[in-house]
């Protein structure tokens, strides 16, 4: 118990407790629709691009969230717009836009031949020095996204799993697709003095992907993935007290050892499962992939369907 | 009878490729119609296109007189080619079909208990109910047909369009899928599919659309599944067996190999 309470006697460490709980979540939350609709990599890109526009923020003395989260929505939407062109696919697209607005940005550093606090931050992650200014804008991004992907939890998941069939039943996926692309810059963006540029594509892709390990329905997915996302935050805050050290370094590195124990759980599961399923046809053992009493009840269904 | 999808003198195609021009098609209501034509003829362009979502260069796409793309609700059942969907996304039989439901409108995310019951109800008749919680995947091929019929035909559609419902499935399936298909048509669905499988279109089909960049012949299998039009539409001879009322369509060269077994 002193374990947990010590550490929140110091300010620094709740403020970072609590951005990196929200934070967690929030990346949990929209990182489900990342990993499942194959984006896995844009998370990588709109980090890089919003660098790009942090460093501009501070060449034009304009607010750090103004800089990058103008140049990520930027990119997000030139993005956007050349996927339309069925020449260029997703990834180049990524590759393209994000890549060179992070190049514009190193261009700059290397004229100013300085690396102001925050960009160092942004580039590395910087848990401890969140200012309750922060929490305030993580927390309404938080809140924001999470009532957005509320209400727009049905189109959202029949765009990301059959996006041309949803727009044959008349969901607005472009307009979908525009929402989602903002929700995703700005956690992205909110994200970044967390666990920095480098890291920002783990924290998305780690809960999303250790709940897909969990379960086979979409709405548990998701609620998985926020408590996920969440405890790795929070849990990666302590080791990081613990062992002092690097915070961001250190909830990634914690997210990876919980999806490779969600992985071993899975497997050992699913070997269980064979076991339990195996049997003898004559002198050949063997096991069906799924459940054989629910085969043939299916099976049996099939077979009395009413007409 | 009525007309239900009428094209008129339409054009369409993707960026500088026009893939069919001047097309007129009508289809009538209660009818139960199968397009077949060879890879690439443009089948599954001219669903979209009567779909809505493959925007026309010229011409109008009407469905009941109406241009398709100002009906509100469109009222068309859509079931995709089974090849194309993601196995590996996790949903369950039960999110499959309720998403027919889904519209743009801000709405909870968990079911109401009309819409479970609608989803029960048709999951009974289509005989998927003991599967409903069960992960896409872990549905043997006929049940997985039947989800996305189930999610087509929900929001009670006036019109079901299915492109290649028979193709990535078994013999026994196909067969089962097409008779249920034309018992959905006899109780007064209109219903549109494209198809690769000649065989089960003549076997199972009232009227037959042969395609390829272009309607070629239409008409009932009897009459239309005539060496002449199949070559046509096909560019390639094509043997067709006539036993009763039976067809059997096949290949017209066998391989020859030129080594001894």
């Amino acid at each position: 118990m002193q374990f947990l309470l010590e550490p929140l006697d110091y300010a620094f460490f709740r403020h970072g407790l609590l951005a990196a709980v929200m934070v967690g979540a929030l990346c949990g939350l929209i990182g489900v629709h990342v990993v499942l609709r194959g984006m896995s990599y844009v998370g990588h890109g709109l980090s890089h691009a919003a660098f790009g526009g942090a460093v501009i923020g501070f060449v034009f003395s304009f607010n750090y969230y103004v800089g990058a989260g103008a140049m990520g929505l930027l990119a997000a939407l030139l993005i956007n717009q050349m996927t339309k062109n069925r020449k260029i696919k997703s990834d180049a697209a990524i590759g393209i836009v994000t890549t060179a607005m992070f190049a514009l940005g190193v261009v700059i550093i290397s004229q100013q031949r300085t690396l102001n606090r925050s960009l160092d931050s942004a580039l590395f992650g910087n848990i401890l020095g969140i200012t309750g200014y922060d929490l305030i804008i993580i927390g309404l991004v938080t809140a924001a996204t999470m009532v957005a992907m509320f209400f727009l939890y049905r189109p959202l998941l029949f765009s990301t799993f059959d996006n041309e069939a949803a727009k044959i039943f008349g969901i607005k996926t472009e307009a979908v697709q525009l929402i989602f692309a903002l929700l995703l810059t700005l956690s992205i963006i909110v994200s970044m003095n967390i666990v920095g540029v480098t890291m920002i594509a783990a924290t998305l892709i780690m809960p999303a992907m250790t709940a897909r390990m969990m379960t086979d329905s979409f709405s548990t997915m998701q609620l998985y993935s926020i408590a996920v996302g969440a405890l790795i935050g929070a849990g990666g805050m302590y080791l990081s007290y613990a062992f002092d050290i690097a915070s961001g370094a250190t909830i990634v590195l914690f997210g990876a050892l919980i999806f490779c124990f969600a992985v071993l759980i899975r497997h050992i599961r699913e070997k269980r499962m064979l076991h339990a399923n195996m049997h003898r046809h004559g002198n050949l053992i063997h096991s069906h992939p799924r459940d054989n009493r629910r085969d043939i009840q299916n099976d049996a269904d099939e077979a009395s369907i009413k007409k | 009878m009525n007309p239900a999808i009428t094209l008129i003198d339409v054009t369409a195609g993707y960026d500088s490729t026009i893939v069919f021009t001047h097309l007129s098609l009508n289809i009538h209501a209660g009818q139960f119609a199968g397009i077949v034509g060879p890879t690439g003829c443009g089948k599954t362009t001219l669903l979209k296109t009567i779909l809505g979502v493959q925007p026309v260069l010229s011409g109008e796409v009407l469905l009941n007189t109406q241009p398709v793309n100002s009906v509100p609700g469109k009222k068309i059942g859509y079931v995709p080619q089974l090849e194309s969907v993601d196995w590996s996304f996790p949903v369950t039989v039960e999110e499959v079909i309720l998403m027919g439901l889904y519209t743009n409108k801000c709405s909870l995310p968990w079911q109401s208990r009309e819409e479970r019951e609608r989803v029960h109800e048709l999951a009974e008749k289509l005989g998927i109910y003991n599967c409903l919680h069960q992960h896409i995947a872990h549905t043997s091929g006929g049940q997985r047909q039947r989800a996305f019929l189930a999610r087509a035909l929900i929001n009670n559609p006036q019109f079901l369009v299915l492109d290649e419902p028979t193709s990535g499935v078994d013999i026994k399936t196909q067969h089962e899928v097409l008779h249920l298909l034309g018992d959905i048509n006899s109780q007064g669905m209109t219903i549109l599919l494209t198809t690769h499988d000649l065989n089960a279109v003549a076997s199972h089909l009232p009227w037959v659309i042969c395609f390829n960049n272009g309607v070629v012949a239409e008409g009932r299998p009897g009459d239309i599944f005539t060496n002449e039009i199949l070559a046509k539409t096909y560019g390639s001879e094509i043997v067709i067996i006539k036993h009763g009322e039976y067809y059997l369509i096949a290949n017209s060269t066998p391989l020859k190999l030129n080594h001894n077994p």
